[in-house]
């Protein structure tokens, strides 16, 4: 334990001992009423922390004997959770402060659970990643349920919490065998013991440990918790389960399959490969009925780590690029979806009906006119930038030779285009609705316009060099 | 004498109780929290044991990280209980039902 370790952990630092002194300043101070200032000001701590990991970082370091890495995988995943959970956050404020959600405890919350999530892109070790994921989701445990008095949001909290329990408990599990097996929890040490070929209580230990990963990305067949905590928890809540702690989870997911299992490509893959294949399917076929636009939304985010996975099953540098290129672009698209969904209310309450859409086009074509964009994108639709990332899944996976899968994926995402241009018609042609306004804040707005606008021009300007950040943060994981 | 594998057997069946508990009961959510905890303590008993096998500290290292969190898990998830309770009057399982699934 030296200097050097503690300044590699600088930014978790510093981000732990913000939210500490954020919630001594909201205890002390003025309680709900330092909301406001206390949502920017972590925002901007978000949004400074992600410049200097994404400035600052060089190279591969590890700290704590290895338990920690900061190499550019981690980076990469850091300033994508980073930067949208800070979108997220000051999208939400508006509608928190409209509904009398405005707690203090939430942007200090938001900020806690970012720390698991960085903890979990750089773990190293099997209790790094316990202590890391168990620190995100007790805080979102609590986020889901923030509004204590609606009977929704307790309920979803309450099922949040005992699904996710049990996933912890399958990954503690899976976690012991692996220590027993191995001799050590050190991912370095796991992956050389698997040099002298795979025990049969490693394996068991790996599968426990993927179907409770499983769980925290909501890949079917772990995926029944996330349509209700999707529909229970207030809508900003769900905007920020449906970004960071996603973009989180399956790098953390990519870091045990490499770092620590690395040797045994063969043992996961189909493992992945079959949860991706379910995923898929389940995402499409099962979204079609859906009323309420945030179960929508959640069986949407359910197929779209369905195609995540079928990057990371390819077990190759190109399987985990594509992992990372589509993360980042499914978070932009959906950072900018909610900012469309928070915005839709009806006599001053929040609306989740798809029905509210119909001939929103004449009230609001401009943004009639962006949602046709996104769900065009999100349902992969050249030339926007959804299509690149299915594009970019689906070669890693055709080389890595899982054709079968590939083709799988493209008629998952024929079957998945049905809702998403549902919502277009709706918007385009369907029957009047009452009274339904879409009513933006200025900061919202200006995310809602910078992601629709990267969804629909990226591709032209090369995603902004994610590709070539990808490809680097790919190649310091797969060795 | 009581070797390794008796360990593992013992922590494995109450895992496996523990998970059972969490589906077949359709009764009380206190009952799910003890199962969770039956879940979490039974780890406890594999990794120990492995940590006396191996002769190896890091698995009892990791036991005192797991008892401090699931002290912290317990802690909320009786918060949002709580909240629970005030909204709807009861904890029965079947009564978690406002939204399908």
């Amino acid at each position: 334990m030296t200097g050097t370790d503690f300044n590699i952990i600088l930014p978790e630092v510093v981000l732990s001992l913000y939210a500490m002194a954020a919630l001594l300043f909201g205890v002390y101070t003025s309680k709900d009423k330092a909301t406001g200032i206390l949502t920017w000001a972590t925002a901007a701590v978000l949004v400074a922390l992600a410049v200097w990991i994404g400035l600052n970082g060089q190279g591969a370091r590890t700290a704590f004997g290895g338990m920690f890495n900061d190499d550019p995988f981690a980076r990469f995943a850091k300033v994508t959770v980073l930067l949208s959970a800070a979108a997220v956050l000051v999208m939400s404020q508006d509608y928190m402060a409209r509904r009398g959600l405005a707690r203090f405890e939430y942007p200090i919350l938001v900020a806690l659970a970012t720390v698991g999530m960085m903890m979990m892109v750089s773990a190293g070790d099997l209790m790094a990643l316990y202590v890391g994921l168990e620190l995100q989701s007790l805080a979102l445990y609590v986020v889901a349920s923030i509004r204590r008095d609606s009977a929704k949001s307790t309920e979803a909290g309450l099922k949040y919490f005992v699904l996710g329990s049990m996933s912890s408990g399958l990954l503690l599990y899976g976690a012991s065998l692996t220590y027993g097996y191995a001799g050590t929890t050190l991912f370095s040490g796991i992956i050389s013991t698997l040099g002298h070929g795979m025990p049969l209580g490693l394996l068991f230990g790996l599968v426990f440990m993927l179907s409770a990963l499983a769980f925290k990305v909501s890949a079917a067949p772990f995926h029944m918790w996330t349509p209700d905590v999707y529909e229970g928890s207030p809508t900003p809540v769900t905007a920020f389960f449906a970004t960071a702690p996603k973009v989180a989870a399956m790098a953390l997911f990519a870091r045990l399959a490499h770092d620590a299992f690395g040797a045994a490509v063969k043992d996961w893959q189909q493992v992945v490969a079959v949860m991706a294949l379910l995923s898929m399917f389940v995402g499409a076929v099962a979204a079609i009925g859906q009323k309420d636009i945030k179960r929508l939304m959640a069986y949407s985010s359910i197929a779209h780590m369905g195609y995540a996975l079928l990057g990371l099953a390819s077990g190759t540098a190109a399987g985990v690029q594509s992992m990372l290129i589509y993360m980042a672009i499914y978070v932009a698209m959906n950072i900018a979806s909610f900012g469309f969904i928070l915005s839709l209310e009806r006599d001053g309450k929040p609306v989740t009906d798809i029905a509210a859409l119909n001939q929103l086009s004449r009230k609001e074509p401009l943004k009639a006119m962006a949602v046709l964009v996104l769900m065009f994108s999100l349902a992969g639709v050249p030339p926007f930038l959804g299509f690149f990332a299915k594009y970019a899944v689906l070669t890693a996976a055709v080389q890595a030779g899982l054709t079968w899968l590939a083709i799988a994926g493209v008629v998952a995402s024929v079957i998945g285009a049905f809702y998403y241009l549902r919502i277009v018609y709706f918007m385009y042609f369907g029957q009047e609705a009452e009274g339904v306004v879409s009513r933006m804040a200025a900061v919202q707005w200006v995310i809602f316009v910078a992601m629709v606008a990267f969804v629909a021009a990226g591709a032209a300007v090369q995603m902004f060099g994610i590709e070539g950040a990808a490809a680097v943060a790919a190649e310091a994981l797969v060795r | 004498m009581v070797g390794l594998e008796h360990y593992l057997t013992v922590a494995a069946a109450l895992f496996v109780i523990g998970i059972f508990g969490i589906f077949l009961n359709r009764k009380n959510v206190i009952v799910i929290l003890m199962s969770i905890e039956l879940m979490l303590l039974s780890v406890n008993i594999n990794l120990v044991a492995f940590s006396s096998f191996l002769g190896d500290l890091v698995g009892q290292v990791f036991t005192m990280f797991v008892l401090t969190v699931a002290a912290a898990e317990a802690a909320i998830g009786l918060a949002i209980l709580v909240s629970f309770f005030r909204t709807r009057g009861t904890i029965d399982v079947e009564d978690a039902n406002v939204m399908k699934g």
